[in-house]
């Protein structure tokens, strides 16, 4: 790798969406010399699509559009005079911290002190799921027809089916009908709904748009344009079950399964990634296993909220930019994190405790929906912290925070902490 | 549509790899006496290379598998030992990564000498017999008891080379109808006169000679001239493609000893030249009424996926990025099975060429192939090589992402869109999407921009670029949303969303 322009730096955030905007401010306020790099055109990421409200609930009381709550951000960062390199797309990233980056009529190799990952994620497509069937067009991934309504005024289609109820197929629902379009049915794989319960509320029950649970899409038919899709019930093992196909003709189908992290350049540059979230395994300061490597957003999990994104890069920012000024080491794994029974995963993976202020923040996922939950964080028989929740949902992370006496406890310990649900 | 009422020497029905290759060839010449000779090649759909030639394992054959003596044997070889120079010229990537034929029992040592001795009989050059060790040294972890090492086997952009022979065709001279489905070819005068091939939209070209090489529709276009005595059975192949990810896990082509009866050459894994790898392809007859049905079955796709899981058992679900169907164009019917050998001949029609059953190894034979009709068609019309044919496709640079360093940095200088990435997964620049909305035959669909520039073929199919793309063929080249199409047929939107005036367009 060697380009003809060598850059150095302290801190190069790369992606401008929710949470590259949250670390390069959150960085730059605490003294860091910060550059953010953004592949699109404009700063805000998906958020620029997202022009539902409800965005900012809970980290401005109020329910903001996606472009409302990106403003807010790019507002701050412009009046903090962080450059940012817009229509930029990092095309490499070595194990020791060197960028290849392409830009309008450059190729540029950026040395930088400390990296934060913050590409977001993509969309599951059909290919993913293996859906068996013709290849007609009509077949769209939510976020792409997301993008063509809401950025470039172009109808998908006008008699809408839609795979999945994760979050953006619910709101394309929605969106869908108010344009005009007929929204024959959501089908949802799992016995219960993949998106949050406010949207199943706001973007299906309110508008009568049916959902059916324990269904997939088991034939797509149409050899020009999409015609029809075939669903069927699946079993407790996913299965479809023989002789519950039924044909729903419909013009559009939108795929609404599954986000995937953003993690090509990390892979490439030897971060641990974790095979349950695809992001990468990180301490409780978003660092990744290469040092002065951190990761936050939709890159590092898959959030339900962006207020959450928010919160956790800018964790990742300061703790970048304490890497920067000597201030935190990459002292070892420490204390191991693991998800126990009901529990899909724990961000972080591991802490080393001393280098950990007065909290820490856990997040994780629950595996399957429950009433008056109780989720629990302990070391062998030593519980930590407990906490009753009226409703756990898959769809819904929950945020348990650990006080720095439960974390000197269970420094003593020695023991890996285990979080539960139950 | 417009009329056009031409009049051509040759017209090559079919724009698949063979009928692109036959044009390529034929605009190489002039007529004896130094008159042009004017070639046409007509196709039903709205691009070149959307059946068969885009639909496999993009494999150049080594020539192993193929009895002594028959056409397919001798085309194979021939097109092989051709396929360096022809790339080259035309800049289409190729790799000569060999294969690996491998016995697992006892019972497939048999198959495995047979192919060892059809080779040799054929003209194989490079073989060798290796044991395990032997094997390991070129793919670590291979199980098997023999290995039948075939150093000239390879792999290719079958699109990419289709689309370059049509492309380089056109550029010396050749025309290309597309949208072109041959509904009747008539002879109206006395024998020796012109053919005139219709079009199901009314247009006609008229043509001295007609060369059939319409893939899975050969017989349908021979019956339009009389001959019924022909008949082909459909047979398609299921494709999975998997992430680059897996880039570099293969180091050769590995495949079984097929079965006697074997319609394909057996479910494998085959690394391709762009880094993915396929699992592929099954071999399953389908009924008469769509010879062009590529759906995929899931009784299948769990068959790919188990075989894919047992050949690399990390693959994750997101290593499957799509799948895709081709349809091998047979002479034999389901209850035979096997292969029959290619049909190139000059018909009991003077001045009629067919091609029939062109499938595996088609692609290798291409441009063996269209030699062979160039020597039919001297027989009617003799042949000069012209002096101002140009070889090389002009400013085509290949993929921009795989030049060195140093060239992608001049590049960028002298042209700025080249530093700008359209697609993520590929790493497309905007300037390769430019060259391939504008690209010579004029074809503007999705499908003719993703086999050009490869935009949509990567992890996330599309769900990056594609908006991207259509921004630009929107803001820079006049689209309106009932102009885009993926590849014919219907468009892909129902229209804008709001009126342009702000108004509502409901």
């Amino acid at each position: 790798m060697s380009a003809s322009k060598v850059i150095e730096r302290d801190l190069v955030v790369i992606g401008g969406g929710p949470a590259g905007l949250a670390a390069a401010i959150a960085a730059k306020e605490a003294g860091c010399d910060v550059v953010l790099i953004e592949r699109d055109r404009i700063l805000g990421g998906i958020l620029n699509q997202c022009i539902h409200d409800g965005f900012g609930l809970h980290r401005f009381g109020e329910a903001l559009s996606g472009p409302e709550y990106a403003g807010r951000f790019i507002a701050q960062l412009k009046g903090l005079d962080v450059p940012v390199l817009q229509n930029t797309i990092v095309l490499n990233l070595s194990s020791d911290r060197k960028l290849l980056v392409s830009r309008m009529g450059e190729l540029t190799e950026i040395h930088a002190k400390a990296i934060v990952l913050a590409m977001g994620c993509r969309e599951r497509t059909r290919g993913a799921l293996s859906i068996p069937g013709h290849r007609p067009s009509g077949v769209y991934t939510a976020g792409a027809a997301q993008n063509f309504v809401n950025m470039e005024n172009i109808m998908p289609g006008k008699r809408v089916c839609i795979l999945g109820s994760g979050d953006i197929g619910l709101i394309m629902a929605r969106r869908m009908t108010l344009e005009g379009a007929k929204v024959e049915a959501v089908f949802e794989l799992l016995p219960w709904s993949s998106g949050l319960p406010r949207n199943i509320r706001q973007c299906l029950v309110d508008y009568g748009i049916p959902l059916y649970l324990s269904t997939t899409v088991v034939n797509i038919s149409g050899m020009g344009r999409l015609e029809g899709i075939t669903v069927a019930t699946v079993d407790d093992k996913r299965q479809p079950v023989a002789g519950t196909e039924k044909f729903f003709p419909c013009d559009t189908l939108l795929l609404s399964v599954g986000l995937i992290p953003e993690n090509e350049l990390a892979r490439e540059a030897g971060v641990a990634l974790s095979p349950i979230t695809g992001g990468a395994l990180v301490d409780a300061d978003c660092m990744t296993s290469i040092p002065g490597v951190f990761s936050c957003g939709n890159a590092l999990h898959v959030h339900d909220l962006v207020d959450r994104v928010s919160e956790e890069a800018e964790r990742a920012g300061r703790a970048a930019a304490a890497f920067v000024a000597g201030k935190l080491s990459s002292g070892g794994t420490g204390v191991s994190i693991l998800p126990g029974s009901g529990v899909r995963y724990v961000m972080p993976d591991h802490m080393t405790i001393p280098e950990n202020p007065e909290e820490t923040t856990l997040a994780f996922r629950v595996t399957t929906p429950k009433r008056d939950g109780v989720v629990r964080a302990a070391a062998g028989d030593t519980i930590l912290k407990e906490e009753k929740h009226p409703r756990l949902h898959p769809a819904e992370m929950v945020w348990m925070r650990l006080s720095v006496e439960a974390l000197r406890e269970l420094k003593k310990s020695g023991k890996a902490l285990e979080v539960s649900a139950s | 549509m417009t009329d056009i009422d031409l009049n051509y020497d040759v017209l090559v029905i079919g724009a698949g790899v063979v009928g692109c290759a036959i044009a390529r060839e034929l605009a190489r010449h002039k007529k004896t006496g130094g008159e042009r000779l004017r070639v046409a090649v007509v196709d039903k759909e709205p691009d070149v290379s959307l059946g068969t030639s885009s639909r496999n394992s993009a494999v150049v054959h080594s020539g192993i598998n193929y009895a002594p003596g028959t056409e397919r044997a001798v085309l194979d070889v021939k097109g092989n030992a051709m396929m360096d120079k022809l790339c080259g010229e035309l800049k289409v990537p190729i790799k000569r990564i060999g294969k690996l034929t491998v016995a697992l029992t006892e019972g497939d040592l048999p198959g495995l000498h047979k192919q060892k001795n059809q080779g040799e009989a054929n003209g194989v050059p490079g073989m060798e017999l290796m044991d395990n060790a032997k094997m390991q040294t070129i793919q670590p972890g291979i199980e098997g008891i023999l290995g039948l090492w075939t150093p000239t086997s390879a792999i290719i952009s079958s699109f990419g080379l289709t689309i370059a022979l049509a492309e380089n065709a056109h550029a010396n001279g050749v025309d290309f109808h597309l949208n072109y489905a041959v509904k009747s070819i008539a002879r109206p005068g006395k024998p020796g006169d012109p053919f005139e091939v219709r079009s199901a939209d009314g247009r006609t070209c008229r043509s001295a000679l007609v060369v059939n090489a319409a893939g899975l529709h050969c017989d349908e276009v021979s019956a339009m001239v009389g001959i019924t005595n022909v008949k082909i059975w459909a047979c398609r192949g299921e494709y999975y493609v998997l992430d680059k990810r897996l880039d570099g896990t293969l180091k050769t082509l590995i495949y079984p000893v097929p079965g006697p009866n074997d319609p394909g050459l057996g479910i494998h894994l085959t690394p391709t030249v762009d880094g993915n790898i396929l699992i592929g392809p099954s071999a399953v007859y389908i009924p008469e009424e769509d010879r062009e049905d590529y759906r995929a079955t899931s009784a299948i796709m769990a068959d790919l996926r188990r075989e894919g899981l047992r050949l690399l058992p990390d693959l994750a679900a997101s290593d499957f990025i799509r799948s895709f169907a081709g349809n091998r164009p047979k002479q034999t019917p389901p209850e035979k099975g096997g292969n029959a050998d290619f049909v190139i001949e000059e018909t009991s029609v003077p001045g009629f060429i067919h091609l029939l059953g062109i499938e595996s190894p088609g692609l290798t034979s291409s441009p063996a192939i269209a030699l062979k009709v160039k020597d039919m068609i001297v027989k009617h019309i003799p042949l000069t090589e012209r002096t101002d044919f140009v070889a090389e496709r002009p400013g085509f640079i290949g993929t921009f992402s795989e030049l060195p360093l140093e060239q992608r940095m001049d590049l960028i200088k002298t042209e700025p869109e080249y530093g700008e990435i359209i697609c993520r997964c590929e790493q497309i620049t905007k300037k390769e999407i430019r060259q391939a909305i504008e690209n010579p035959l004029g074809v503007r669909t999705m499908a003719s921009i993703k086999y050009r520039a490869r935009a949509q073929m990567g992890r996330c199919q599309g769900g990056f670029c594609t908006p991207r793309i259509v921004r630009m063929l929107r803001d820079e080249y006049g689209y309106r949303p009932e102009d885009f199409f993926v590849r014919g047929g219907a468009p892909m939107f129902a229209g804008n969303v709001r009126s342009e005036k702000g108004g509502d367009a409901r």
